[in-house]
């Protein structure tokens, strides 16, 4: 419990929270690269995705990102890029290994989320006359909505989570708290500086749920009844 | 760059791809690519131990599916670096923060897996076992694990990639396999020992991949024979799989 007490204590100090290496500005560094980062991501990602799915093209590219994406450690990423001439350009390092982590999930979730959608649905759209871009926007992207919010949770929680790691490779964000920590010594700031990374992560990943839940094209109407049975049987939602 | 051969040049100059560097710290590489199999092996042996009874939980009674799936997810959700941090007091610095840390994440992937391949066992299979005697402990063993194979390795796939990815930030506490190699290359700015360590560290995720798909090849001699409508299905379910299990590596 001593530990608990002594994170407890270095958060409610308030001089821990000022400065160039207080809480409130490694925050908001962390908050402003995710949230830039991601924006590129999904800038790059979604348009290939809905493209390549509204054709049916690329599924192997987009399931193998996903494999590679996985196997590189995000760490060696990080540091390969401090080291690399790009490391003398601030936080350029950081953010290429962001938006490197957020497209993969991205890509091959929108991807698969547009090959699943009903192809009765899409070819009963094209027989109604519809154009391209109409089935594209009021077809395919509302029966892939779920996949692709599935995937953007997914990106968000690599980019929060490597953001924190930007702390090794000598970046920002709320992750130098703990290494900082570590360096000292000092249990309680280590401790304290996971639980601000952990409740971040975890508020964001709620605040995603919840507009997930808000912005759904086709919120309790059709999706609940009709599509609850495939999407049931093979990983359960969260 | 001078490459390999270039040899003690190399070192000096600082290159990426560097043969002395290779030939004079073998023995170092060596230990750090034991402990990083270690500490992944380890890992993910203790998460399917604990995932088996979890998955059984979950499907015995609806009421613990939720629980169990909501709290492995919201332990995924939290970044490797805090769960390393967090585990740190409790365990002291030591390889044991790594495991755990380690296992908590593939707890999420292997739960679900395990899960969706033991409800994806078609009930008529199910009702036929019991009409030939078996009772359920047989049932599982015999009839309903077997069928779960494929599920249950692309979970394990899926979780032992992750986990050789994410064994490295386990450096923090001076237990991070080949990333500790990397966390030293970064203090002194070794380009050579970095890129080393990371490709060994691909490697590693690939070959152990390979096994994987081999040890199912292995298990589940009967999905090789079938038609080729059987095998489109499996390839789109596994894409699925693979999709929705899609999820970070921090």
């Amino acid at each position: 419990m001593g530990v608990i007490a002594g994170a407890w204590q270095w958060l409610t100090t308030a001089a821990n929270w000022a400065g160039e290496k207080g809480v409130t500005h490694r925050l908001a560094e962390h908050v402003r690269l995710s949230a830039v980062c991601l924006a590129l991501a999904c800038l790059i990602a979604l348009p290939v995705a809905l493209w390549l799915g509204h054709l049916g093209k690329g599924g192997a590219l987009a399931v193998n990102l996903a494999n590679i994406g996985r196997a590189v450690p995000t760490y060696a990423v990080l540091v390969l890029l401090t080291l690399s001439p790009l490391g003398r350009h601030g936080d350029w390092p950081t953010v290429l290994a962001l938006v490197l982590f957020a497209v993969p999930p991205l890509l091959t979730n929108a991807y698969l989320g547009m090959r699943e959608a009903d192809r009765d649905v899409v070819e009963a759209a094209r027989g109604m006359g519809m154009s391209g871009p109409q089935v594209l926007f009021r077809v395919e992207i509302p029966l892939a909505y779920p996949l692709i919010m599935t995937g953007l949770r997914s990106a968000t929680v690599q980019v929060v989570a490597t953001a924190t790691l930007a702390a090794l490779a000598g970046g920002g964000g709320l992750g130098r708290i703990i290494t900082a920590g570590f360096g000292n010594y000092d249990t309680a700031q280590v401790v304290a500086g996971a639980l601000l990374v952990a409740v971040l992560a975890l508020a964001v990943e709620g605040a995603l749920v919840l507009a997930e839940r808000l912005l759904d094209p086709m919120r309790g109407g059709w999706r609940a009844t009709r599509s609850a049975p495939a999407r049931a049987e093979p990983i359960p939602a969260d | 760059m001078s490459g390999r051969a270039g040899g003690v040049n190399c070192l000096e100059a600082n290159d990426w791809v560097c043969g002395e560097y290779l030939r004079t710290r073998s023995q170092e590489l060596t230990d750090a690519t034991v402990q990083h199999i270690g500490i992944t092996a380890v890992s993910v042996a203790l998460g399917l131990l604990l995932a088996f009874p979890l998955a059984l939980v979950a499907r015995r009674w609806r009421g613990a599916a939720g629980p169990v799936l909501g709290l492995t997810t919201v332990l995924y959700t939290i970044p490797s670096l805090a769960m390393f941090a967090l585990l740190t007091p409790v365990f002291g610095v030591s390889a044991a923060v790594v495991v755990t840390g380690l296992v908590l994440y593939s707890l999420t992937i292997l739960v679900r897996n395990l899960l969706a391949g033991l409800q994806a066992v078609p009930a008529g299979v199910r009702e036929a076992a019991r009409g030939m005697g078996y009772g359920p402990v047989r049932l599982l063993f015999g009839v309903e694990l077997p069928l779960a194979i494929p599920a249950l390795v692309a979970g394990l796939r899926i979780a032992t990639v992750s986990t050789v990815a994410m064994t490295t930030v386990g450096s923090v506490v001076g237990y991070g396999g080949l990333g500790n190699l990397i966390a030293s290359g970064m203090a002194g700015f070794f380009k050579a020992e970095v890129l080393t360590a990371s490709v060994l560290c691909v490697l590693l995720a690939l070959v152990a991949d390979v096994l994987l798909m081999a040890l199912q090849r292995l298990l589940t001699p009967w999905t090789r024979a079938g038609g080729r409508a059987g095998v489109r299905s499996r390839a789109v379910a596994w894409a699925r799989g693979r999709a929705r299990a899609v999820k970070a590596v921090g």
